[in-house]
């Protein structure tokens, strides 16, 4: 009994140091909210300046004028002078699935295997992660977690910011399947002596048949019910069936039209273009096909000398105005950048873009994407209230200062591992 | 032909045979006949031509060459009327014969420190003592090859190692042994700045180490020539017995030149380079080196851009190079570089001539062209009185020709090596060119006969038809067959050439096996037309202008000083004067001139600046870009190294930053180290030298390195100390305390060994030099400021300094600066507690800070950068501002000239279109003192220009390969991008 209390002393000890774990999961939503004030961007390409936004359940139940004549339910938060957003939505992210890049048991993104359409990302979600609670207090409180490397990564998943466990978190489990195009130009492996620079790739048709091999063995094996399972071609059918889709990484011109004419010749039916680099010189072809992109964030560098030096900054303003659905992913990143999402679209804002077309980058644009749009990536009654209060503009770093966020109408906390050790040792220099 | 034979035999006989050699094969006879070549054009020299002149040569020299020579009875005559003589090439860079070193086996998985020899010098790859002829074997094969191209001596070397020890200058000549063919067993000494594949020892692992130990190096030969060594070191002793050798350095490339030439300057030694071919680039910086040049005569060759994606990939300054090069002899005589070629790096040396025709095509005067290749080598190596010419007492080395040997159509038909025959083709082959009516059986037919004189082509008609057919001549006889209309009957022929008659007629086979003769009458001479229209192909195409840089984004003249005058902008000071509204600026010689309102200034450029921000431009206190290596990781202490050495001027990211705003960045060593190397503090110049690009007397620093990448954590390397933070801690203490001890030593008076390593150290013990201290967790910049408190001196910065939030307060008191990132974190484990508020506690405790970005991505949009920090921490925008304009400056003390807009201080500024600290901003115009170095309308036109010149060349480039000319697959070359723990 005696060794009993003493655990349970030491536990209790453990939980009442200066908490360097995740901050608790907000709990259901039981009263409704009004927002009432703010200069709201809708995510759907609207504003409403003065607005009055209302929710429940976890669900939006009003969006108008604030000098709209109707009772304001639940608790008032006046938001005069600041501004609503959606939850930003990040894409293709390895968030939850690595913690600390260089050490390698938190690393738990690319599995042994070229084509492994059977690796499923939300399992090994981890919903504590250190690195996903600081995506909060930028607004960041959703995404789409996907395996990488090899030929076919895996099977991704959305996810929201706020929960105890994976289970908790899916907003969408499965959602699509994510293929690295070959490229037809390859870097020397240096370290093995050979020459660095980038040739091209002998071996790139053989890459591309290897792929249109296992999708075909995929579509045969899917007309039977086979005796035995094989895992990869199984986990491909929804492809097939359209209820997953194709994410497919590729950025040079040949690669996208290879790919895509190879994704319709198979009948795959949801195909999103991944990367994209040179997607702005056939914005015509991918119209066409009705492909959506997933275009690099604006914050790389140009990958050729004589590119324009803002070639980056503004490829995705460069397909929007295209008329293709575009939205931001920055996967070749550490993971912790994803917090700046708004900042990227911020800076397509730079390059002439609407403030309202940059947000749908990050919001509507994505949302419809991962196929959530009809819950998340806009601000509209009946639709999740996943949204957040900030000071200023969201979208630039000087006035992003969120108040309040809510993920399903949860009063979610802005606090983080970050927040805490600012305060603690700002404490400690003012006590001094 | 039997009589020159035999006359051949004779004098190998005679030349060949020492006189203190016994002879038991026959009884000793000399042979001390002379041999006349007469009639013949004769290049003494290349300003020295007779133009029917006479040499005369006796046992393997020169006896006379002139107009009249008076011809000793024992003279065998040759008469050359209408050919050509010329001293033979020399080839003085070439490892002929020399067996190739054999790569050491990578043994171990972590390096090796030590050297894998005894008795030398420490470092493996300073090999003084080698020497070619220790691993040299005569190489027939290769030697005639060489003599098809018209060599007759190499200066032969082992091409391997940092000092390669000595070479030998060898004559071609095949029918004698290493006792005639070697003239001199040390004719040079040779270094590189690469490593001996011999050894694995790490050090060095970059260019500026291979610089920093070729310094170190001749600091203790100057000591060990002293006397002070107690020990025997072979290394040393060879190289001190070198001294006053030929000193030939491998660079291969124009910045590389002016790397070797800078450390010959330091200790008084000229080197001989070896040049890349692209020294045009440079022309004057290379010129101003005063060094004599080994020009590999090299070309690249186009592109295959057939594929347009393909092409894509080819980036312009590939294709400029390919465009220009050719004309980098041109430019090199032009401006009176002494230069000389050599074979290295040709993969084939039948190319060597079509590469000569090139050069000259592209305007290298054909004496130069000789010169280059006989007088010139022979003067670099003061050998004039034995190669290189024809004079008297010379080597009878030369060549006959058929014509002016810098011609195309040209033929070399002999390559005399020390008096020795070496017949190439048969000079007497008469020319059987033309048409003929040819009698064959019953038949006539018509034959034409074309192509070269020795490699001639034919063609057979009857009537119109033209039947499948052969020839061959060979030794004055000619072979030639033909198939019958139908293709299965075979007419045979041979005939001897006789000189006399144009007529050919000799035995004939029939299809059906009976003897008969054929007759072919000439009825007309060859048409010289075809062979005009193969000379057009070798016409120079059109040569582009050189930018500066070269490249892509370079300026088609170097950007100029100019007196502007931006009027009603909003100005950021980054002084106590803050923000200025509707303010002018006025920028003359560089400076800024004055700060006020309605300013004017006759002859300025009058920038309309309202609704526009005008600021400081931003300075980067820890950058990688513009460098040809960042880490030099072959020791745990490596302050001998400096990054001045290897900036790189010519790299894109300079450009890149500049749209960004940046006008200043610290080039930090790396992180692999504690004691890193020294830094290059820039300013971001486009098109000017790394000379010109580093500060005018620059404050020193130093980087330093703590935490998981000095200790190796993150990749298998277990045996170099330390590997722990108490390691780190235990090795500074060491070193600042052996450069005390090495300071008290030198101040003593007593002979001491000079350590550049040391020097720097002591250096940062007075306070003269600062460190920049790449550093994590507040333990580790904790100890560090203890250990310089107890050497009495102060750390100046911790850079990244992710966790200097939690020792703010001893920071302050230590009184050290802070570079930081913004938002920077998880990367790896020693970042777990990085927090965004680190810039605003630091800052609000009283410390110095900036923020960097150690990313060409960031760097590049540090306004964004400092924007965040208003975020994290609710700074002021203006004390946000400050941490990339002026806190830069004052942590790299240069905050008197730049950092902040005050008059009097330097003319570096950014127009912004926004608040700079929004992410809606753009610079629109970024001026490092008083030049504009990026501005956004002129960068648009450039675009265009990238455009239109990447067409014009591809245009050419299918030309050529439509010429059939090689071409190479498309690639992508990429500068290297660094961050402080690349390798």
């Amino acid at each position: 009994m005696k060794i009993i209390r003493n655990i349970i002393s030491v536990v209790l000890l453990i939980c009442s140091l200066p908490s360097f774990a995740q901050q608790t999961p907000a709990p259901k939503q039981s009263e409704a909210f009004s927002v009432e004030g703010a200069v709201a961007h809708l995510g759907n390409g609207e504003v409403i300046e003065n607005s009055l936004i209302m929710f429940q359940d976890g669900k939006i139940t009003f969006v108008g004028d604030a000098k709209t004549k109707i009772a304001r339910q639940g608790t008032l938060i006046n938001a005069t002078g600041k501004h609503v957003y959606p939850g930003f939505i990040i894409t293709c992210t390895s968030l939850g699935l690595v913690e600390i890049d260089a050490v390698r048991a938190t690393n738990d993104k690319d599995e042994i295997g070229e084509m492994i359409p059977h690796i499923r990302s939300l399992i090994a979600y981890n919903a504590e992660s250190k690195v996903v609670e600081s995506m909060r207090p930028n607004g960041v409180l959703m995404g789409q977690i996907s395996p990488k490397g090899g030929t076919i990564s895996g099977t991704s998943s959305v996810v929201q910011f706020d929960a105890w466990n994976w289970e908790d978190a899916a907003v969408k489990t499965d959602d699509g399947i994510h293929l690295n195009w070959p490229n037809s130009f390859k870097q020397g492996r240096w370290w093995l002596g050979e020459d660095a620079a980038f040739k091209p790739n002998k071996d790139y048709a053989k890459e591309v048949g290897d792929i249109e091999t296992f999708f075909k063995n995929a579509i045969a094996y899917g007309k039977t019910t086979p005796a035995s399972v094989n895992p990869a071609f199984a986990a491909s059918q929804g492809l097939f069936s359209g209820t997953q889709k194709l994410y497919i990484a590729a950025d040079g011109e040949k690669e996208i039209i290879d790919a895509v004419t190879f994704a319709k010749k198979l009948g795959i039916q949801h195909i999103v273009l991944v990367g994209g680099y040179h997607a702005y010189k056939i914005t015509d072809f991918l119209k066409e096909n009705k492909v959506a992109v997933l275009v690099r964030a604006p914050h790389n560098l140009p990958e050729f000398d004589d590119d324009d030096y803002d070639l980056p900054f503004k490829l995705p303003k460069l397909l929007s105005d295209a008329g293709l659905v575009v939205g931001i992913q920055n996967m070749h990143q550490s993971n912790f950048q994803n917090r700046n999402l708004p900042f990227y679209a911020g800076q397509l804002v730079q390059q002439g873009l609407s403030k309202e077309k940059a947000l749908q980058m990050i919001t509507s644009n994505p949302a419809k994407i991962l196929g959530i749009d009809a819950d998340y990536g806009s601000l509209e009654v009946g639709k999740s209230a996943t949204l957040f209060i900030s000071e200023g503009d969201a979208l630039d770093m000087r006035t992003n200062q969120l108040t309040r966020a809510f993920i399903d109408g949860r009063d979610i906390s802005l606090e983080t591992h970050q927040t805490e050790l600012w305060k603690r040792y700002m404490e400690k220099y003012n006590s001094k | 032909m039997r009589f020159l034979a035999l006359a051949t035999l004779w004098c190998s006989v005679s030349l060949f045979a020492q006189d203190y050699f016994p002879n038991n094969e026959g009884v000793k006879a000399d042979n001390n006949n002379f041999t006349a070549f007469t009639n013949a054009k004769i290049y003494i020299s290349p300003t020295k031509i007779l133009d029917n002149g006479t040499l005369l040569i006796q046992n393997g020299k020169v006896v006379q060459a002139a107009k009249s020579v008076s011809i000793p009875k024992n003279t065998v005559i040759i008469n050359l009327e209408g050919k050509y003589i010329y001293p033979s090439f020399i080839d003085i860079y070439s490892d002929f014969g020399v067996e190739k070193p054999k790569k050491a086996s990578n043994g171990g998985r972590t390096a090796q420190y030590g050297p894998s020899r005894e008795g030398f010098y420490w470092n493996d790859h300073i090999m003084s003592e080698k020497n070619a002829l220790s691993s040299f074997s005569f190489d027939d094969k290769k030697a005639k090859e060489l003599r098809e191209a018209g060599f007759g001596v190499v200066n032969t070397h082992i091409q391997d190692g940092i000092v390669r020890g000595t070479g030998a200058l060898i004559t071609l000549n095949s029918n004698g042994t290493d006792n005639d063919r070697v003239l001199d067993d040390k004719s040079a000494q040779y270094l590189s700045f690469k490593k001996s594949v011999t050894s694995q020892q790490s050090y060095p692992t970059s260019l500026m180490g291979s610089m920093a130990l070729l310094r170190q190096m001749y600091h203790d030969m100057d000591w060990y020539a002293k006397g002070n060594s107690t020990t025997k070191d072979r290394s040393l002793e060879a190289l001190i017995a070198h001294k006053n050798l030929v000193q030939i350095f491998e660079a291969k490339d124009k910045g590389h030149i002016l790397r070797a030439d800078k450390i010959g300057d330091a200790f008084n030694i000229q080197y001989t380079i070896l040049a890349g071919g692209n020294e045009f680039e440079s022309i004057n910086e290379v010129k101003a080196t005063n060094a004599s040049l080994i020009v590999p005569l090299n070309f690249p060759v186009a592109y295959d851009v057939s594929n347009p994606y393909q092409a894509e990939y080819v980036s312009l300054e590939d294709m400029r190079f390919w465009n220009q090069a050719p004309t980098n002899p041109k430019v090199l005589a032009e401006h009176g570089v002494t230069f000389s070629f050599t074979l290295h790096d040709l993969k084939e040396t039948a190319s060597f001539k079509s590469n000569l025709l090139k050069a000259i095509a592209y305007g290298l005067p054909k004496e130069k062209a000789l010169a280059a290749l006989t007088t010139v080598p022979a003067q670099i190596l003061g050998k004039t009185n034995q190669i290189g010419s024809l004079e008297k007492g010379s080597l009878a080395n030369f060549l006959i020709t058929s014509g002016d040997i810098f011609e195309k159509e040209t033929l070399l038909y002999e390559n005399w090596v020390q008096g020795q025959q070496n017949i190439i083709l048969d000079k007497n082959q008469k020319d059987i060119r033309g048409e003929y009516d040819l009698v064959a059986g019953e038949n006539t037919y018509k034959l034409s006969i074309s192509g070269e004189i020795n490699k001639p082509k034919v063609e057979v008609k009857e009537g119109e038809d033209k039947l499948t057919a052969k020839i061959n001549f060979d030794n004055q006889w000619v072979e030639l067959s033909f198939n019958n209309k139908e293709g299965d009957k075979v007419y045979r022929m041979t005939a001897p050439v006789d000189p006399s008659t144009d007529l050919l007629t000799g035995r004939l086979w029939l299809p059906n096996g009976s003897e008969s003769t054929f007759k072919a009458t000439k009825t007309a001479p060859f048409d010289e037309k075809e062979k005009k229209a193969d000379a057009s192909n070798d016409d120079s195409s059109e040569v582009l202008a050189l930018t500066y840089p070269n490249l892509g984004y370079g300026y088609k003249s170097k950007a100029q000083q100019e007196t502007i005058l931006f009027k009603n902008a909003t100005v950021w000071t980054s002084e106590d004067a803050g923000i200025l509204e509707a303010t002018d600026v006025l920028v003359k010689n560089g400076k800024i001139a004055k700060i006020g309102k309605n300013l004017k200034a006759s002859g300025a450029t009058v920038v309309d600046a309202t609704g526009k921000h005008l600021t400081a431009g931003i300075i980067d206190e820890h950058t990688h870009i513009a460098a040809l290596a960042v880490n030099e990781s072959g020791q745990n202490s490596s302050a001998e190294v400096t990054m001045e050495d290897v900036v790189n001027p010519e790299h894109i990211a300079i450009y890149r930053n500049l749209a960004g705003g940046v006008t200043t960045a610290q080039l930090l060593h790396g992180s692999a180290n504690p004691i890193g190397g020294r830094s290059a503090i820039l300013k971001l110049k486009w098109g000017v030298s790394a000379d010109e690009m580093i500060y005018s007397n620059s404050p020193k620093f130093i980087k330093f390195a703590l935490g998981e990448n000095v200790k190796q954590s993150n990749w298998n390397s277990y045996s170099r100390f330390p590997q722990t933070r108490m390691g780190v801690e235990q090795m500074l203490i060491n070193y600042f305390q052996r450069a005390k001890e090495y300071e008290a030593k030198k101040k003593s008076g007593q002979a001491f060994r000079y350590d550049e390593e040391m020097e720097v150290l002591v250096e940062i013990l007075n306070g003269e030099r600062f460190i920049s201290c790449h550093s994590y967790v507040q333990s580790e910049i904790n100890m560090l400021m203890k250990v310089a408190e107890k050497f009495n001196f102060k750390v100046n910065t911790f850079t990244h300094i992710l966790e200097g939030y939690k020792v703010a307060d001893k920071m302050k008191e230590h009184g050290v600066g802070a570079s930081t990132f913004s938002d920077w974190w998880a990367y790896k484990y020693e970042v777990n507690d990085a927090i965004p508020y680190n810039a605003a506690i630091m800052q609000s405790q009283g410390v110095t800070v900036a923020l960097n970005s150690d990313d060409a991505e960031m760097s590049r949009r540090l306004n964004q950068e400092a924007a965040k920090t208003v975020k994290y921490g609710g700074m002021t925008e203006l004390e946000a501002w400050k941490m990339i304009t002026i806190n830069p400056a004052k942590l790299l003390h240069i905050d008197e000239r730049v950092g902040s807009i005050k008059e009097g201080k330097d003319a570096d500024l950014v127009l912004w279109n926004d608040h700079p600290l929004s992410v809606y901003a753009k610079a629109e115009k970024t001026l490092i003192d008083g030049t504009v170095y990026f501005d956004l309308e002129k960068d648009k036109q450039q675009r265009e220009a990238i455009k239109a010149e990447r067409s014009q060349l591809i245009n050419l480039m299918l030309k050529e390969k439509g010429k059939g000319a090689a071409t190479q697959e498309p690639q992508k070359n990429t500068d290297e991008l660094f961050h402080c723990d690349s390798l």
